[in-house]
């Protein structure tokens, strides 16, 4: 749970920025936070949303630590070159985004990176946001080694116009093959993925037999936990924050 | 949810930024989720220069009846320059 630690713990975290060979061998910049405390430690490979590798997405690695994880975030945007996250965003979005093979074997490199460190316990999971919340979900279909998914809203799960050469597979097509269990948070008022289009992606989950659990969140729309914005719904937030931990909690543990 | 709905032009120009005065030569319009404004997604307009530094550049966000509105003095201021006879 969240400020459930004790006052006399020595648990810390460090974070930095480091680099790491991703897709096709590029050396690609990542955002790494974790405990300051003895290990084994579960590993989480973070997948930032649409508006980039960005100081929200450094912090929200930074509470993923804080909560005992090793976090590694890559810079999906590393190849578009470098400035202030919202000039990288708008060259990406100028060159329609990333590639969902690029994503995908960048968060594959992510995971050999977890697995070298020497306080890693051997459990991963993914997590991500919007457009992460996509890409956590075909990093975990398509990727073995993983152990639980979380998806935050991710749109285009469902197979909509969005499918085009860049994103050319929907995850939804890939539940049959996922083997991790799911985390879904969703806001109720969000227009992609809207309600119905979550209603099939469950009903995708439920035929195949997964293990899944989805939370929805009347009063909430897209991006709800953005805490430095209009869309943050501060009580949604935070019990979506606990979802996370739990999961998180639930499927990382040591055996 | 992210819409991918981006446009790029080519164009003749010069824009001021942070740094100021650059030559342009996109433009980029998206609507999608926006930096700045506290709204889901915005028409979003970029003026930048390729092979230049991503800082060159000149960024807004409307919402869509700004878009529209934008659009048609764009239009309008257009068409009257055509008619004036003036290059």
């Amino acid at each position: 749970m969240w400020n459930s630690f004790r006052t006399d713990q020595t648990l810390g975290i460090t974070a930095e920025i480091t680099t790491y060979a991703g897709c096709g061998g590029d050396t690609i910049h990542a955002y790494v936070a974790r405990p300051t405390t003895d290990g084994p430690h579960p590993g989480v490979v973070a997948i930032h949303h649409m508006p980039g590798w960005d100081e929200f997405y450094q912090e929200f690695c930074e509470r993923l630590a804080r909560h005992g994880y090793i976090v590694i975030a890559p810079d999906l945007y590393c190849r578009f070159g470098h400035g202030s996250p919202d000039d990288v965003f708008a060259k990406a979005r100028s060159e329609g985004g990333v590639h969902d093979d690029a994503v995908v074997a960048d968060g594959a490199a992510a995971l050999e990176w977890l697995k070298a460190q020497p306080d890693f316990s051997g459990k991963t999971g993914t997590i991500g946001s919007c457009s992460g919340g996509r890409h956590a979900l075909l990093l975990a279909s398509l990727v073995p080694g993983f152990d639980a998914v979380a998806d935050l809203w991710g749109g285009g799960v469902v197979p909509t116009d969005q499918v085009n050469p860049a994103r050319p597979v929907a995850p939804l097509e890939y539940t049959p093959q996922l083997a991790t269990p799911v985390l879904g948070i969703f806001g109720n008022e969000d227009k992609g993925p809207t309600p119905e289009q979550v209603d099939l992606h469950e009903a995708e989950l439920k035929k195949h037999g997964k293990d899944y659990e989805f939370h929805r969140y009347d009063g909430a729309g897209h991006g709800f936990i953005y805490y430095h914005n209009g869309l943050y719904r501060p009580e949604q937030a935070m019990d979506a924050w606990e979802k996370i931990f739990a999961f998180f909690e639930r499927n990382l543990s040591a055996e | 949810m992210c819409t991918y709905i981006s446009n790029s032009a080519t164009v003749i120009g010069a824009g001021k930024g942070a740094s100021g005065w650059f030559r342009v030569n996109q433009a980029t319009v998206g609507f999608d989720h926006p930096t700045f404004t506290s709204a889901e997604h915005a028409i979003l307009i970029d003026f930048t220069s390729r092979g230049e530094d991503l800082s060159a550049r000149v960024a807004v966000e409307l919402d869509l009846e700004s878009g529209r509105a934008l659009l048609a003095t764009l239009t309008e201021t257009i068409r009257a320059a055509e008619a004036s006879g003036v290059e």
